[in-house]
């Protein structure tokens, strides 16, 4: 909203995907290579029309779209701007923003790279155990089981020893600590699986575990990975809405203008902020009358004026005329980066959270190593024998081995997060669905969320047929946003001869009509008396002003929204930095119960505090600075992508389309999640609860093991890509 | 029980060139791009989207 917007053009009809957001396209990125972030693409038709698009130009070298990431990588001789690339895709009909590929990073992922490696070692080494496994369990006999034993020790050991490293080196991190996470009974179960299948083969025994060990160690891998995949997916969409505002400003020096990176602004400069450009420093203007948008900062909904000796703050937006300031504070020292600051310090909810899984690990790593130690004491007891009472142990802690538990929560999270991420929701946060589900009141803000940036003109029923066309004939004449609210309202009408407009910044427009000269602007401006409300006025000639009522529009889907959230009984709250009258307006409008105008972002964080005292599972929904305390200290958050930054790194969720009416699917798909991940944990412990009796009382061959092991895996994965599937429909 | 002198190299050893191809294709970036790949399957190749210099310029519909 506040960001400088391109027109959003599809190039096909099926890519009606949501734009995650406009972009400040200042400067030019370094090098040749350049990043573009192309929001829209979704298809064949778009991946041609862009890479042929590219070629054809002589400047560039290669381009290549990755449509995971809908990025193109642009390959160009240097000298090449990249404004020059991104026009020619507008002209084409796509939308593109620069990316700083600075901010971006290293862009292959390393880390998954080594999991799959793992995976695939893993996967390798079982299959081959298993298959020798198989003629041991049908009956191969001596030589031949030794044989068939001593080769997959050989497989085995090498494979492990490469691919359980994640497991052996977090278990041992934990460990070293004097704590217990899932990893100690994994590794434990590994190392003591294999030891014990070398022993028992060097001693010609007839079991070994050798494709426990393995099936094991790939299962978990495989949960590793798709937690590492949910996990990265959401970062590298964060850092690409971070990599979309490049920092760089227009400082005005003795030389003329120049571009500069923000960190290189000093204390006393001047600074150029050019129609629809956000303030970069804290400042005074010394040149120049506009319109300042303090939305982000403040939630107030009407731009207010500025002109010389207006003290402007970091982050606000420049309306309708070029400003020039002398920097008062810059980097740190902003009011910005100030507010930031603070909410870095910010305790917030979900540092106390502790995730499902690590709850669960907590009370069944110590059980199971309880349940392997007794059984081992009882049967050294019972038969006196301890390479038997070891062999029977050990079966337990491979049965135990929670590899059902470590893929349960993974494989719900990634399908959920894939599901919700069709539906423009970008999950931040691991936990973030399961402290969502708990949800039972919503708080939101009001400019920027439940209202966007844009104005509406009211009822204008109270103005005859010559007003509302001497109204039209001047906004249309300005880009106010006032302006363009009136003229969008009134473009039924035929605008009346109005001659001579002009436009005073901050002020409003004059013309002559029929000799008269008609005004239109704030209440000062035609000598009217003000009111509460927002909207402009309008007078001809030395008639009585007339007021043009102006109201926020809705954001889409924010009344359906609203109203689903009502039917399903969650409490719903309005806390805004607006006037009273705007915020109680909204409120009736949206049948809102509970109202809060003139919020500071402290009161804010306080109201939601105090509803926590009373017992409230919080979601807050906001998207300005002044909300970001709030979204930091709420149980969960989301910020709509138009946000601020800060904002939506405070959030766990960000929502990626214009619409709203995606909140209630949120809130039910976070309930479905946790119920499916509360649902595999029942099926795991009951697999246990079935298994762990046999394996005590000695009857778990290493067939059993594998069998059990890999059902309740399977189970539990075809149990999470339910959510999917319900998704798809 | 000779015949598993040779079955057994020859089981691992296919199973091992699976596994060579896999981290080939890991290598290659095959797996960067998934959606992408499955899309450009239907694109109409007389002009390779990554050809080099001598890029056919006609524009594609």
């Amino acid at each position: 909203m506040a960001l400088a917007e391109r027109p959003s053009i599809i190039a096909c009809p099926a890519c009606a995907v949501g734009t995650p957001a406009g972009a400040l396209e200042q400067g030019a990125a370094g090098g040749e290579t350049i990043y573009l972030s192309l929001p829209a693409i979704h298809c064949a038709g778009c991946i041609a029309t862009v890479e042929r698009g590219l070629l054809a130009r002589d400047d560039v070298r290669r381009a290549r779209v990755n449509l995971n990431r809908k990025q193109v990588v642009v390959a160009v001789v240097p000298g090449t701007v990249p404004e020059a690339l991104i026009d020619h895709l507008a002209a084409l009909g796509i939308q593109a923003n620069l990316l700083d590929s600075a901010a971006l990073g290293a862009s292959s992922d390393t880390h998954g790279r080594a999991l799959l490696l793992r995976i695939a070692i893993a996967g390798f080494a079982m299959m081959n155990v298993m298959l020798m496994s198989v003629a041991v369990w049908s009956g191969a006999g001596d030589a031949t089981r030794t044989l068939f034993h001593w080769l997959s020790a050989a497989i085995t050991l090498p494979a492990i020893g490469y691919a359980a490293q994640p497991f052996f080196s977090n278990g041992w991190q934990a460990l070293r600590v004097g704590r217990l996470n899932m990893d100690v009974p994994i590794s434990l179960a590994l190392i003591l699986a294999t030891a014990m299948s070398l022993y028992e083969t060097a001693a010609g025994g007839a079991d070994a575990y050798f494709d426990a060990a393995l099936s094991l160690t790939f299962f978990l891998l495989v949960g590793r990975y798709l937690d590492h995949r949910c996990r990265t997916s959401a970062r590298s969409a964060a850092t690409e809405l971070a990599a979309l505002e490049v920092p760089r400003i227009t400082r005005l020096t003795d030389d003329g203008r120049e571009v500069i990176n923000l960190s290189q602004a000093a204390i006393g400069d001047h600074i150029i902020v050019l129609p629809g450009g956000r303030i970069p420093v804290d400042g005074v203007v010394t040149e120049g009358a506009s319109d300042i948008d303090r939305a982000m900062l403040t939630g107030e909904s009407l731009p207010i004026a500025a002109s010389i000796g207006t003290r402007l703050s970091a982050g606000e937006v420049n309306l309708t005329g070029p400003l020039t300031l002398r920097a008062t504070a810059v980097g740190d020292d902003t009011t910005l980066r100030r507010m930031v600051t603070m909410i870095d310090a910010a305790e917030s909810a979900r540092n106390r959270y502790t995730a499902l899984a690590d709850r669960a690990a907590a009370i069944y790593a110590p059980a199971v190593h309880v349940l392997a130690f007794v059984t081992f004491v009882g049967w050294f007891v019972v038969a006196g024998d301890a390479r038997l009472a070891l062999n029977i142990a050990i079966a337990v802690l491979i049965i135990t081995c929670p590899c059902a538990l470590g893929l349960a929560v993974p494989a719900v999270s990634t399908a959920a997060a894939g599901r919700l991420f069709r539906r423009g929701l970008l999950v931040k946060d691991g936990t973030a669905l399961e402290r969502i589900a708990k949800t039972d009141t919503v708080v939101f803000d009001k400019t920027g969320t439940l209202t966007e940036g844009q104005l509406e003109i009211g009822a204008a029923a109270g103005l005859n047929d010559t007003q509302r066309r001497i109204a039209l004939a001047l906004a249309q004449s300005s880009s106010h946003p006032v302006s363009r609210a009136i003229t969008f309202g009134l473009q039924g009408d035929a605008p009346a001869p109005v001659s001579q407009i002009t436009e005073q910044p901050a002020n409003g427009l004059t013309g002559q009509w029929q000799g008269q000269k008609v005004l239109l602007g704030s209440a000062a401006f035609v000598d009217a008396h003000s009111n509460d409300q927002h909207g402009a006025w309008l007078r001809i000639g030395d008639q009585t002003p007339v007021f043009l009522p102006l109201v926020a529009r809705l954001r889409e889907g924010a009344e359906e929204a609203v109203k689903t959230l009502a039917d399903n009984g969650l409490h719903l709250h309005l806390i805004s930095g607006d006037g009273p009258a705007a915020t109680r307006d909204l409120a009736q409008a949206l049948n809102i119960p509970n109202w809060h105008a003139d919020q500071r972002p402290e009161d804010k964080v306080a109201y939601l505090n105090a509803l926590e005292a009373e017992g409230r599972i919080v979601l807050m929904v906001g998207d300005g600075l002044n909300d970001t305390g709030a979204l930091a200290s709420a149980h969960a958050s989301l910020s709509p992508a138009s946000a601020v930054d800060a904002a939506r790194a405070a959030s766990d969720v960000v929502m990626l389309g214009q619409s709203l009416h995606v909140l209630p699917e949120l809130i039910t798909t976070a309930k479905q999640a946790k119920s499916r991940i509360i649902e595999n944990f029942a099926i795991a412990a009951g697999y246990n609860a079935l298994v762990i009796p046999f394996a005590m009382a000695g009857f778990v061959t290493p067939l059993l093991a594998a069998i059990a092991m890999s059902t309740s895996s399977i189970t539990v994965l075809l149990n999470a890509l339910r959510l999917t599937w319900g998704g798809r429909a | 029980m000779n015949i598993l002198a040779i079955l057994i190299p020859v089981s691992l050893g296919l199973g091992a060139l699976g596994l060579i191809a896999f981290l080939w294709s890991l290598r290659a970036d095959q797996y960067e791009d998934m959606d992408g790949a499955a899309w450009r399957i239907l694109m109409d190749d007389e002009t390779l989207p990554d050809a080099d210099e001598d890029k056919d310029k006609n524009e594609a519909g």
